[in-house]
């Protein structure tokens, strides 16, 4: 297969180069270019982005809610087994959730604040209804949140259950994406990235049937953030 | 598919006649075109986003080789490969290579535009492989043997009441028997069925929105999500992307995000934006064991450095298509081809041949609707116009026309003549109207005539009315 790819690659290079009329890039240029991407800088972002934090806090959830996104805002992290306890009854789902192994949402007081709470670690499997997860980052331009896959945080957790429930803390919330690349290359290092990187806006949804919307289309159909104040 | 942009003419009859699809693309103007100038009135910096998102672009394509030698570089580095294809028939190989590989009976899809360039779904099924189609829109049109009819809607043409008769008929043998016809049950039925076959397929495939040349990154953009089941589920991913899709960094694929779900629906995002890159790593819990990209050429890269280079700026949004006169009246299936609207009235004929999509840069009233909501700002009208120079001068515009237009410069050329002659044109059609203000029917327009009437000249001609007017 190699031998073919490369023949094609060389093809294709020697088309582009040819309709632009000209040759390989000079050194220089390729080294412009490579520099662009070793150093790379922030096009225009929106105003709307660059706030104080507790305007940005406000900002993502109002256009989380505005995405068909609930949340439960809570004051500590102590209460945030309760909230998820008290959302999944008041949807009539069961008291039983698939949670991402990681730490610091395994470490909550779950016996304590949820008693009756099912939890079963590790990727989700077809017959899961709930998937309970952490993100990396809230981006209060657009409510989204920002989760990247890992040991501790399966991709399938946020797709496969009919309903995914964020845990968030306010100290997580971002202006705008940038400040999630900053974050992400923070953690990864420059050029790297995590296989999956994902920015949620909202339960999914179809628009496929004479243009009306219907919500869990595939994924989702309720997307809930469990909102933590207290940093 | 089969191109059947020849037909152009004929197809837009029929399209005009059926008024299932007349109520349909309605819709398709009404809803994303509101939407549309909502999301922009909401974001001021709209317009100053859309400057740097074309420099982006720009930069991008005067550099592109070396973007892609460097985005390979980086798709290798996380564990993936990347497939140079110059043609379809090389990317279709190379997918069925790839597929077989792992030994796969079935393979579910995300919804890819290359794929249908490609048309690899009926490829697939002659090798014995099982395309699945999951976004909703495009398992609709599946089912129904149609190649989409919008760019982000594809199965925008169908009324519920098709899909309700679709899914009575093709769900029978999952042991589907009731016939719905609530959209959330619809949507339900779909949502169940094609849970079993992400499980089981053996490959995903899905398109890509962006590269990224910093991470070696593909990025999809959906709102149902079916292209991220698609592609974390099966043993390998598979995406289908042509070259210019790619854009130098991470804030660059940001500057672009913003412009993309905004222009296409009015949304500020679509629900899920997903970056992949390389298959899972060794101590992810999920994800695909294996991440190839198959880079597809297609003749983009003959459009460099030409009069049609910027329609490579293209991000595939749709608004042209939403807010154009002759879309919105005849649909997608009329264009013949994979892509509609301003943006298919230019790019099919780069891709497929001149000769055979010569209607469709004919089929504009140049109102310039297009160029002015077009994220990328690209001249559509200016290169449709490019294209209809070209039909002329390589002798494919028909005789008739050919005279016509001759005719026409002959007598532009010689001032007094064709002064002469539009006098009397106009004095005779004014005695045909016979001071009723309009006609039935013109010698040589039948084209023209059937469908409406020509109102009568008044009041001489444009140089005598000038001249009057100067006068006064
Ligand atoms: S030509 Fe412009 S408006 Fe049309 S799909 Fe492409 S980017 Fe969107």
């Amino acid at each position: 297969m190699s031998n073919k790819t490369q023949g094609g690659r060389a093809t294709i290079l020697g088309w582009i180069r040819g309709s632009l009329d000209r040759g390989e890039l000079s050194a220089e240029q390729r080294a412009a270019i490579d520099s662009r991407l070793a150093n790379p800088r922030r096009n225009l972002i929106p105003a709307r982005a660059q706030v104080d934090h507790a305007a940005q806090v406000e900002l993502f959830l109002e256009y989380l809610g505005a995405a068909n996104g609930t949340f439960t805002r809570v004051a500590a992290e102590a209460d945030a087994p309760k909230a998820l306890s008290e959302y999944l009854s008041s949807q009539n789902l069961p008291q039983r959730v698939a949670m991402a192994p990681d730490a610091w949402l395994q470490g909550l007081p779950w016996e304590k604040g949820a008693p009756l709470l099912e939890r079963r670690a590790g990727p989700a499997r077809p017959e899961d209804q709930v998937g309970v997860t952490g993100a990396l980052a809230g981006i209060a331009e657009t409510g989204t949140l920002m989760l990247v896959s890992g040991p501790d945080s399966p991709s399938t957790l946020t797709m496969l259950p009919e309903t995914h429930v964020v845990v968030l803390r306010a100290s997580q919330i971002i202006g705008a994406m940038e400040d999630g690349w900053d974050a992400l290359r923070k953690r990864e290092g420059q050029g790297k990235m995590p296989r999956t990187a994902i920015f949620i806006t909202g339960p999914s949804r179809t628009g496929d049937i004479e243009m009306h919307m219907y919500l869990g289309a595939h994924g989702p159909r309720r997307l809930h953030v469990i909102f933590i104040d207290e940093s | 598919m089969q191109p059947t942009s020849a037909n152009f003419i004929a197809n837009a009859r029929d399209a005009i006649a059926d008024d299932n699809l007349q109520l349909a693309i309605a819709r398709v103007g009404e809803n994303f075109g509101a939407k549309r100038q909502q999301a922009v009135d909401k974001l001021p910096e709209f317009d100053a986003l859309c400057g740097r998102a074309v420099e982006i672009k720009d930069d991008v394509l005067a550099h592109l080789d070396y973007y892609l030698e460097v985005y390979e570089r980086a798709v290798t580095a996380s564990g993936g490969h990347v497939h140079w294809c110059a043609t379809v028939e090389e990317a279709c190989e190379t997918v069925l290579r790839l597929c077989r590989s792992v030994d796969a009976k079935t393979v579910t899809k995300g919804k890819s535009m290359i794929g249908e360039e490609m048309e690899i779904n009926p490829y697939l099924e002659r090798h014995g492989i099982e395309p699945i189609e999951t976004d909703l829109g495009e398992y609709i049109i599946q089912l129904a043997g149609e190649p989409p009819s919008h760019i982000i809607a594809p199965a925008v043409h169908k009324t519920k009441e098709q899909v309700t008769d679709l899914f009575h008929e093709h769900h029978r043998k999952f042991g589907k028997t009731e016939r719905l016809t609530e959209g959330e049950d619809l949507v339900a039925e779909a949502r169940e069925l094609l849970r079993g076959k992400y499980l089981a397929a053996d490959v995903g495939i899905t398109g890509a929105n962006f590269l990224i040349a910093e991470t070696g990154s593909s990025i999809i953009v959906t709102n149902e999500g079916n292209g991220d089941l698609t592609q974390m589920l099966p043993k390998m991913h598979i995406v289908l992307a042509s070259l210019e899709k790619v854009v130098p960094t991470l804030e660059d694929a940001a500057t672009l995000l913003r412009l993309l779900a905004r222009s296409a629906s009015g949304q500020e995002m679509s629900s899920y934006t997903t970056l992949s890159t390389g298959p899972r790593r060794a101590d992810d819990p999920d994800g695909p064991g294996e991440y190839h990209v198959v880079l597809l050429d297609n003749g983009r890269s003959e459009l460099l450095g030409g009069e049609f280079q910027d329609i490579l700026r293209c991000i595939r949004c749709g608004a042209c298509y939403n807010h154009c006169p002759v879309y919105t009246s005849v649909g997608g299936h009329a264009y013949g081809w994979v892509y509609g609207g301003p943006m298919g009235a230019v790019l099919t004929p780069a891709l497929i041949g001149l000769a055979e999509a010569r209607h469709l840069p004919s089929a504009t009233p140049f109102c310039g609707r297009c160029e002015e909501v077009c994220p990328m700002q690209i001249p559509l009208p200016k290169m449709m116009r490019h294209w209809r120079e070209q039909s002329f001068q390589r002798r494919l515009t028909p005789g008739r026309e050919r005279l016509a237009v001759a005719l026409w410069a002959w007598f532009a050329r010689r001032p007094a003549l064709y002064h002469l002659g539009a006098r009397f044109a106009i004095g005779w059609l004014f005695r045909r109207a016979r001071g009723r203000g309009h006609m039935r029917k013109v010698p040589f327009m039948r084209g023209w005539t059937l469908t409406r009437d020509l109102p009568a000249p008044e009041g001489g001609t444009f140089q005598q009315q000038w001249r009057r007017r100067k006068r006064a």
